[in-house]
């Protein structure tokens, strides 16, 4: 069990210093990029298909029996806002990838409803993102991503898919759903990269 | 130019698309790639609580269109189109 109150690197700043170009919310806004999918948890699987095919399953008791962690962390969306210190719980991806052989570079998540994100494989492993199911003492939210999604905080929101259904593991990048239309691809908050060329 | 000159480079766009590109989009109709539903765009439905706007197919939430807007540029997808209807003045 660890509570991680960064993941930015090996950055030390103070906790309530924000990213630039970032201001600070005390609420949790709600954004989607299409409508909020009705999850039954008897039909919920979570999928990581390595990059010669070969795929781990967890239905949903499945996950839920993995050992979990709490995570305290700061979210930066590429809309400015930021919230301090959120406290949610979730299963490690070094926990999920433990199970998985691969020499892959690259993940490209998908999400009930067709979202996708990409990012490098290293931005997953070594305690830098869990699959979280509760958020703030509660069972994660839909509207916030649940049953289960991603968190991945020391990049931007977007990041940090909502309905995590799938992880597929690339030899090769694969640009996802904002990232082909000139999101960033990597998307670091503190190095402000938001756009293609940022 | 190829031997046969059947082809213009990009600037022969400027005019047919300058009025296209002035449209006001509601009173377009699109056609949707993945269900063939064809309707008023102004029936789509927008999110647009996201880092771009996204309009999705009423009928089967397929993407027609996203837009995301940088500072000084702006990014556009139709690809879940197969078309849209214009109003246009008749040619004369």
């Amino acid at each position: 069990m660890s509570t991680v109150s960064r993941g930015f690197k090996g950055r030390r700043r103070p906790s309530a210093e924000l990213p630039p170009g970032q201001y600070l919310v005390e609420d949790f806004p709600v954004l989607s990029a299409g409508p909020t999918p009705d999850i039954d948890l008897q039909e919920w699987e979570l999928t990581i298909t390595n990059e010669t095919g070969d795929q781990q399953r967890w239905d949903w008791n499945g996950f839920r029996a993995l050992p979990s962690e709490p995570v305290t962390v700061d979210l930066h969306c590429v809309t400015h806002w930021s919230k301090l210190h959120t406290t949610w719980e979730g299963v490690s991806l070094d926990t999920l990838l433990a199970e998985v052989e691969t020499s892959a570079s690259f993940a490209l998540v998908s999400s009930y409803g067709g979202y996708t994100t990409n990012l490098p494989l290293e931005d997953l492993t070594d305690g830098k993102a869990w699959v979280a199911f509760r958020y703030d003492g509660q069972d994660l939210e839909a509207v916030h991503g649940g049953p289960a999604r991603l968190l991945v905080p020391h990049l931007y929101l977007w990041k940090s898919a909502k309905w995590t259904r799938g992880i597929q593991l690339l030899d090769q990048d694969e640009p996802g759903f904002w990232e082909t239309l000139g999101y960033h691809n990597y998307g670091d908050p503190w190095r402000e990269q938001r756009f293609w060329g940022d | 130019m190829t031997s046969s000159n059947l082809w213009s480079d990009g600037n022969a766009l400027a005019g047919p698309l300058h009025d296209v590109f002035r449209v006001d989009v509601t009173t377009t109709i699109g056609r949707c790639t993945a269900c063939g539903r064809t309707a008023p765009m102004a029936e789509v439905r927008v999110f647009d609580h996201a880092p771009g706007v996204v309009a999705r197919c009423p009928t089967c939430d397929q993407v027609l269109l996203r837009l995301v807007h940088g500072p000084g540029r702006a990014w556009l997808d139709l690809r879940g189109l197969t078309y849209l209807q214009l109003p246009a003045p008749d040619e004369t």
